[in-house]
């Protein structure tokens, strides 16, 4: 199989620019399955959404199907959804409940932790056939992920010798992670799901990219829930791989500084303002927090809406995002409704969402024809360090600087 | 034929015709008149059917008044990002269950599937789903008072812009 990088070159500006071809290449999408996918954590479901003993959710690292269980000690565990004999994806469902997983194709039987319990005919039929003699089950089991859980959200690796979750985030991470996750029970409300025609990377790149969402999001400047003229931040992991966008509510008026911002409708008022009804719930000042953790994992919270949104890609040139919208166990009945109605702003109806889901796909065809053409990635600097401010595509450059030493591009 | 019998097919036609109003109105991208065929106060929701049969609450599309859908028209309007499109409903298998409750409100039902033609793309099914409705007079006229489009097919395909 070619490498990638024995044929294409990462421009010699660094990260300030990406080449395209990062974007359709399917020999490096390979190569980011091996190399990001399967090591690190990744996000694979809601302790919530397993509460009980044989619990199970269908869930995804990488474009590999995993099940996540919870055994009858309240242990999680997670292992891939493919059988040990023929490779068949025997889990279909997206959540249930099992004592054990049996493979239609040829009743292979597993336990809660993917441990081979039983294979019919084993020792033959009537004297023929059988497996032979030394065939250990405990040898064809699963292939098993390692697994943590930290405040009722559970993270599995490939990688079993994978850090602890808490170094792999690093202390700026964990706090802001702890600031939603802070060890409440959590309360599905539900799911959505979409399949966008466009790179996994470009998902990514819009949630650490602050400049587009003065622009392009109508609806959130204009109401000021994400805007550059607001106190806002960028910050990162030492690595540059995760990072938050931080922001701050602000008023619909005009000023010197929203004066390039031309979708400001300063006219624009709702009929029912139920819609857009926000109550501080967490500590501090920030009123939205997006946080992206490598490699398949982001965080919402805007105003009142929650919600974790998984990256699932299908190739080059598409991805599926699940999102899992949640609030707290313990929310009244009205905060469950303000959250119902914020959801409007998110997912492939969302006032704000609906914007990146087609400004995505609309890069990528742009992206397609070109592979050879390159991205600009200058706003705010050279640089790859925190900023207090969001005038500036300096997450893009942090995160492409870790993506070049993992991928040895 | 016994009077009953032709009262209910009546009703019937009735809210077919309803039904075959409200999707060309939507099919034609008359989105102004769209809020008319609810009453002020309101639910109107595109769910997936994967939230719905398990009771989660969660829609894509969520409206609880008159008011509310008209915001989501000026988000279609003048908000929201999107490339060119027709949508063109096929509205199948209307049902009318009981003629109304004390409120005198009907319980509906009826299948639909949405096709999305996008500009140099071949046409795609948008989804496919059921309506379940119900429905108060007002005057001469049906208004819904609630009206879930639950759909089948989960994976949206990118972006749902306009109504269902």
């Amino acid at each position: 199989m070619s490498s990638a990088s024995q044929t294409q070159r990462w421009p010699s500006e660094g990260v300030t620019r990406i080449p395209y071809w990062a974007y359709s290449d399917p020999a490096l999408y390979r190569r980011e399955q091996e190399r990001i996918f399967e090591r690190g954590w990744n996000y694979v479901a809601l302790a919530a959404e397993i509460p009980r003993e044989g619990d199970f959710k269908r869930s995804f690292v990488g474009e590999k199907s995993v099940v996540v269980t919870r055994d009858r000690r309240g242990a999680f565990h997670a292992f891939e959804n493919r059988c040990a004999h023929r490779g068949v994806q025997f889990c279909r469902a997206p959540l249930g409940n099992s004592r054990k997983f049996t493979c239609p194709y040829h009743q292979w039987v597993y336990d809660l932790a993917g441990n081979l319990k039983g294979v019919p005919f084993e020792r033959g039929v009537k004297g023929h056939g059988g497996m032979p003699a030394e065939f250990d089950k405990g040898q064809h089991g699963l292939r098993k992920l390692a697994v943590v859980e930290r405040h009722g959200v559970i993270f599995a690796s490939y990688q079993l010798d994978v850090e602890p979750l808490e170094v792999y985030l690093g202390p700026v991470m964990l706090e802001y992670f702890d600031r939603v996750f802070d060890g409440r029970a959590l309360r599905v409300l539900g799911y959505s799901r979409q399949r966008t025609p466009a790179n996994w990377k470009l998902m990514f790149e819009n949630i650490k990219d602050p400049y587009h969402a003065s622009l392009l999001h109508v609806f959130l400047v204009s109401f000021g829930l994400f805007r550059a003229d607001q106190p806002s931040a960028v910050k990162m992991d030492p690595s540059g791989r995760h990072a938050c966008l931080i922001s701050r509510k602000g008023e619909q008026v005009q000023s010197e500084a929203t004066r390039d911002m031309r979708n400001l409708r300063t006219d624009l008022e709702l009929e029912d303002p139920r819609l857009l009804d926000p109550v501080r719930e967490f500590p501090g000042d920030a009123t939205v927090v997006m946080q992206t953790l490598w490699p398949n994992l982001i965080i919402q919270q805007q105003s009142n809406t929650l919600a974790m949104r998984q990256l699932v890609p299908l190739g080059p040139e598409a991805f599926r995002l699940d999102w899992t919208f949640f609030g707290y166990a313990d929310d009244d009945d009205e905060m469950t409704r303000r959250r119902l109605r914020q959801a409007n702003l998110m997912g492939p109806s969302g006032f704000v969402s609906c914007d990146d889901s087609e400004a995505m796909k609309m890069s990528q065809e742009g992206i397609r024809a070109a592979p050879d053409a390159l991205g600009v990635v200058e706003m705010g600097g050279r640089e790859t360090h925190d900023e207090d401010h969001m005038v500036t595509e300096v997450a893009l450059r942090a995160f492409y600087r870790y993506y070049r030493e993992v991928m040895d591009l | 034929m016994s009077g009953a019998v032709s009262a209910s097919l009546l009703l019937r036609l009735e809210v077919q015709d309803h039904f075959e109003r409200y999707a060309d109105t939507l099919d034609r991208g008359d989105f102004e008149a769209w809020p008319e065929f609810f009453s002020e106060a309101c639910l109107y929701q595109v769910i997936p059917r994967e939230n719905w049969d398990r009771g989660l609450p969660l829609a894509a599309i969520r409206c609880e008044s008159r008011g509310m859908l008209r915001d989501r028209v000026t988000a279609i309007r003048s908000t929201m990002m999107y490339e060119p499109r027709y949508l063109r409903h096929l509205v199948s298998g209307v049902r009318v269950s009981g003629s109304g409750d004390e409120t005198g409100a009907l319980a509906a039902r009826a299948n639909y599937g949405v096709f999305e033609t996008l500009v140099d793309e071949p046409t795609h099914i948008l989804q496919t789903g059921y309506y379940e409705a119900e429905l108060v007079r007002h005057g001469a006229a049906l208004l819904f008072r609630r009206l879930s489009c639950v759909f089948d097919s989960v994976v949206v395909p990118n972006s749902l812009v306009y109504p269902i």
